[in-house]
């Protein structure tokens, strides 16, 4: 079985995004890129169904500027086989992308589409339930477990609350959450071995799909500024001043 | 505008989640529900009292009891046909199923939105609430999610809405229930408490972060919450945690303990209403959004305000 793992470079989570002057969106310029947390961890997960013989192939998409080719090596170094750079300077719409890796998925038939549950930069959670939609097949979203078998796939997912179980017949998609593990760290052999995988450049027109954006964003504001209030003396002042608020 | 907003619910009882998407909708239009699950009688009953709301469309069937996204997105795309607007709330059971319905529309969905502008122009946070961007979308329907801090609470009575059966694509195959584990902790969520007592790294191990955070908890029915530090340091599991790649919350009242604030932290708890901060570093970044700060040892402070309480 073939796994597909699109993967998204965004701003490293430990950078703080800064609006532009002009209000047009977040400053880009020379700031740290990263591979997306929740695709790190599918990258992962799939490197693991691979090891436990669940799966015989990886592919890892992305698709983004060519600097996006570093966030494809980064998957290829921890284990991905092989990727696909769809190069585009413009932004991509969840909607666009998942028509994108419906096209591939089409080329490729993966047996398992892994994701992650949302980029930390658009933070729109879409792009892997639209993508199930496409493909007409199930999906196991905010995934914290994943067991493949035969030709059906086991997911625990993350709800509100609580663990859900569902159980998908193959082709599904999945789309990852925190806990499901935690990712390796590529090693230096690995990192150096990753440079001679093979990575394919392709454009948006090689699938037939229009990126015209459907959203047009009128303004990007910072959020309201919070004001540091007071700090108080000693404990007895916080109680007094817990007590207040009436919660206790 | 004729809007359809997803009813969340068990099958037995409404979920409040959907209250403040019915404030949200009732800004765009006409306001119609869809109640999707199985003997789900009850729910219909206590979505019609809702305030302002028009038409139930109500899907009884055994394949809707659980809400599978697979089977509930066609139900909501085919009724789509009639409306001029979805809207979930922004919770697990939202996300799961609106994206579907808006990919079977072929529309791009605003999600979570934080605000209403007009008829097709909403505010939404990015960067976890480090930016928030206004959007208009040129679809010619809408898929929408709602954030539900954002909105009023719809009133739960005072609505005379006339309940009507519809019926569905059905089964569509290809996914099915196993089970569910629901936590029947005493304690709240994290993303619905009301209060919610965090620790950082300070906390130092396991056994002293259990003994130190979970008593004030415990006294104030308070959620527990944790940076990414202390779980990455392992004294609590991954689901506690709060911060950009963890849960985004936004309590009444958020006690920071031990906590330095980092970006990433902040980004997940800067919308509580009340922000506490307990740090001996003075100069910790949290105290720059908190509105009471208490300069002090933890291991000291935060037992006797347990006790004080």
């Amino acid at each position: 079985m073939k796994i597909l793992v699109p993967v998204k470079r965004v701003i490293d989570y430990n950078v703080k995004p800064r609006v532009k002057a002009d209000g047009t969106g977040v400053d880009l310029a020379n700031v740290k890129m990263s591979m997306n947390p929740f695709d790190e961890i599918a990258v992962e997960e799939a490197i693991r169904l691979k090891e436990k013989g669940a799966a015989t192939e990886i592919v890892a998409v992305s698709i983004g500027p060519a600097k996006a080719a570093e966030t494809l090596r980064t998957a290829l170094a921890m284990g991905a086989d092989r990727a696909i750079l769809v190069e585009t300077d413009d932004e991509v719409e969840p909607l666009a992308v998942a028509k994108i890796l419906k096209a591939i998925a089409d080329e490729e038939a993966p047996g398992l589409v892994i994701l992650g549950k949302q980029s930390i930069s658009d933070d729109s959670n879409q792009t892997g339930q639209m993508l199930a939609a496409l493909m007409g097949r199930p999906q196991g979203t905010f995934a914290n477990t994943v067991e493949v078998d035969g030709d059906s796939v086991t997911v625990k997912r993350e709800v509100d609350g609580g663990l859900q179980t569902v159980k998908l017949s193959l082709p599904a998609i999945v789309t990852t959450d925190l806990r499901l593990n935690e990712p390796r760290y590529a090693s230096l052999p690995n990192i150096m071995k990753a440079k001679q995988k093979p990575l394919v450049t392709k454009t948006a027109a090689d699938y037939g799909v229009d990126l015209t954006p459907r959203l047009k964003t009128l303004k990007v504001a910072e959020p309201p500024v919070r004001q540091a209030g007071e700090k108080v003396a000693d404990v007895a002042a916080l109680v007094e001043k817990v007590k207040a608020l009436g919660i206790a | 505008m004729k809007t359809l907003v997803l009813v969340e619910h068990d099958n037995t009882k409404l979920a409040d989640a959907t209250l403040p998407v019915v404030t949200a909708a009732a800004k765009l239009g006409e306001v119609h529900l869809l109640v999707a699950g199985h003997n789900c009688g009850a729910v219909a009953e206590a979505a019609a009292k809702i305030a302002g709301v028009g038409k139930v469309h109500v899907a009884d069937d055994a394949a809707y009891a659980n809400g599978l996204a697979e089977n509930v997105a066609p139900l909501a795309a085919a009724l789509m046909a009639d409306h001029d607007a979805f809207l979930a709330a922004a919770t697990t059971q939202g996300k799961n199923v609106a994206p579907r319905v808006a990919a079977h529309l072929d529309v791009m969905q605003v999600s979570e939105i934080l605000s209403v502008e007009g008829p097709k122009t909403f505010t939404r946070p990015i960067y976890a609430g480090n930016a928030i961007a206004t959007v208009e979308s040129t679809d010619a329907k809408l898929v929408i999610t709602v954030r539900g801090t954002a909105f009023e609470k719809a009133a739960t009575e005072g609505g005379s809405g006339t309940v009507e059966a519809v019926g569905g694509p059905g089964d569509a195959g290809t996914s099915s229930f196993v089970s569910s584990e629901i936590a029947k902790s005493e304690r709240p969520e994290l993303t619905s408490a009301k209060i919610i007592v965090s620790g950082g790294r300070a906390l130092k191990d396991a056994e002293t972060f259990e003994a130190t955070i979970t008593p004030l908890a415990d006294k104030l029915g308070a959620a527990i919450g944790a940076s990414r530090a202390a779980v990455d340091a392992g004294y609590v599991p991954n689901d506690y945690q709060v911060g950009q790649t963890g849960k985004i919350v936004a309590p009444e009242v958020y006690f920071a303990i031990g906590i330095s604030g980092a970006i990433q932290h902040l980004a997940g708890m800067k919308d509580s209403k009340v922000i506490i901060a307990i740090n001996k570093d003075e100069d910790a970044p949290i105290f720059q959004v908190a509105d009471i700060g208490l300069v002090a040892d933890l291991f000291t402070a935060v037992p006797e305000l347990t006790g004080a309480l």
